[in-house]
């Protein structure tokens, strides 16, 4: 890991841009990594035009689970549902610009797996890894 | 040469090539996670290695040069073993894939023989999934009765709350005698002799105490227990148990195929003496045999002298991690731990403070350690643990420290 990521990274743990609790909202999921107690929520304001018009995160857990969560949050303001929908790993990993092994990356992920699941509207017992393939 | 009394560190580093490594950005390797898997000396890997160089066959049938090499060299490393816990034969000890799988060995051998609705087994708050889970199933299959030792507010054993649970006459206890996480070693010779009073069985999961302290089995008088090669510098793959004779004799097999036999028919078989009973199907030979490697290296330095290295790492780790404010060490105090030291940070996740540390070539672990149910006990998710073993050094531990100041820098 080098200074870049603490710099990215840090900040946005410490000072998010988009952490809070969207009322009312369309969207909302929410999601665990029970490893390690990462937690992320996620919602959304979509308009009739199926674009979202705000999005925020909230939860705790390791600064990548945070920080990639406010970074993915913020990316996706002004996209439509079908843009989102098609979010993969490599965007998120593009967001953080770091490169992460495969634990730090399931931290990384956790919030793209909750925004996902949201969008498509699942159930609980439906989330799975396939969500950020 | 090792001094008989105390260990020269810098002398055994030699031993393992591992030590000499850099990580990340030319960063000399500090290898602070023997709890999860120990370092290999170099006489273990060339023991292997000479197995599959020049004795590489088939044991315990074939009569050829290689086969009565490759048996001659398989039961040596029983017997290795077996010295190494003071084992009264070493047709005690069986060998298995590690001591998860020894563990089950017995939940899904003696327990299911003996074992009916109702009859109580006794844990603890601390025990590893591993001493947890295969009871479990038994409760859900058999509804067996699981009751747990608490874990008190200093991080011993609670003996006081144990002795109350024995009125309930359980069948079996089955412990752990030293915590991965919180480093806490239980009087094991008390709590088996309690057992025993109550007519009660007693497993000693013994996958951190075996590698760290000396344990003879004998004086014990353990009835069962399961430890890994991993964690005593031997290779990963290979574990074993070992049990009183009388109970492995009356146990039925565990899985069944060749070699656990004596003779097979279409449609029945005799099974085989112990401990081969056990033993189904061509073993992790090589494995074996540096699992014998492992056990003769440590018991050549001794570990006692080992054990008494270790304690003064514990001392040092706490007198040092106590300094940082904002940080908290999971145990008790140092006269019953071990060398592990299990912490968090206030305001800082495990995670990153592996990572942090990671970038400085030091390597811990973060997450529950297999041990959730006792995090939770703990009100907390998840610790970053250090872990210290034979070839650690003051050096390191003050590396750690330096470590940790860098990480309150960065998230301070």
């Amino acid at each position: 890991m080098d200074d870049l990521y603490r710099e990215i990274i840090v900040e946005r743990y410490k000072t998010p841009h988009y952490r809070g609790h969207l009322d009312p909202h369309d969207i909302f999921f929410e999601d665990d990594n029970p490893v390690c107690g990462d937690h992320i929520e996620i919602t959304l304001q979509v308009d009739e035009a199926g674009v979202v018009k705000a999005a925020a995160f909230d939860g705790h857990g390791c600064s990548i689970s945070q920080a990639s969560a406010d970074l993915l949050v913020e990316s996706i303001h002004g996209k439509s549902m079908d843009e989102v929908k098609a979010l993969t790993k490599d965007d998120v990993i593009e967001l953080l610009g770091i490169e992460l092994g495969p634990v730090r990356l399931k931290c990384a992920l956790l919030s793209l797996k909750v925004l996902k699941a949201g969008a498509y509207g699942l159930g609980v017992g439906e989330v799975s890894d396939d969500l950020v393939e | 040469m090792q001094s008989k009394t105390t260990l020269n560190v810098d002398l055994l580093r030699a031993d393992f090539p591992v030590l000499s490594r850099e990580v990340g950005s030319a960063k000399k390797l500090v290898y602070l996670d023997s709890t999860a898997t120990a370092q290999k000396p170099i006489a273990v890997i060339e023991a292997m290695n000479d197995f599959y160089r020049h004795h590489n066959a088939n044991i315990h049938r074939g009569v050829h040069t290689l086969a009565e090499e490759a048996t001659a060299m398989y039961e040596k490393g029983r017997k290795q073993v077996a010295n190494f816990i003071n084992a009264p034969s070493s047709r005690q000890v069986i060998f298995t894939r590690n001591t998860t799988e020894a563990i089950n060995l017995v939940a899904y051998t003696w327990a299911r023989a003996n074992l009916q609705a109702g009859d109580v087994i006794i844990l603890t708050e601390m025990e590893h999934h591993s001493n947890l889970v295969p009871w479990q199933i038994l409760e859900a299959e058999r509804g067996v009765r699981l009751e747990f030792v608490p874990v008190t507010d200093d991080y011993l054993f609670d003996m006081d709350a144990y002795r109350e649970l024995l009125k309930l006459e359980p069948k079996l206890v089955s412990f752990t005698q030293m915590s991965n996480v919180l480093g806490t070693i239980n009087p094991a010779q008390e709590i088996i002799r309690l057992a025993h009073e109550v007519g009660a069985l007693t497993l000693v999961d013994a996958a951190q105490s075996v590698p760290h302290l000396p344990v003879d089995v004998q004086a014990l008088d353990a009835d069962f227990i399961a430890f890994s090669a991993h964690k005593m510098v031997g290779p990963l793959g290979v574990g074993a148990l070992y049990g009183k004779m009388a109970l492995l004799n009356a146990m039925p097999p565990f899985m069944g195929g060749g070699d656990m036999i004596k003779t097979v028919h279409l449609r029945s078989f005799v099974p085989n003496e112990v401990p081969h009973k056990f033993e189904a199907g061509t073993p992790a030979i090589a494995e074996v045999i540096g699992f014998g490697a492992a056990a003769a290296y440590l018991q050549n330095i001794g570990m006692d002298v080992i054990a008494a290295h270790e304690h003064e790492i514990a001392e040092y780790v706490l007198e040092r991690l106590e300094e940082i404010p904002g940080l908290t060490v999971f145990g008790p105090s140092v006269e019953h731990k071990g060398g592990v030291a299990s912490f968090v940070m206030d305001g800082v996740h495990p995670h990153d403070v592996a990572q942090i540390l990671d970038g400085e070539g030091i390597a811990v672990r973060a997450g529950h350690h297999c041990a959730q149910p006792l995090h939770e006990k703990c009100g907390i998710q998840s610790t970053t643990r250090a872990s210290f073993y034979l070839y650690n050094t003051k050096e390191e531990v003050d590396a750690l420290v330096e470590g940790i100041y860098k990480v309150k820098k960065i998230f301070g």
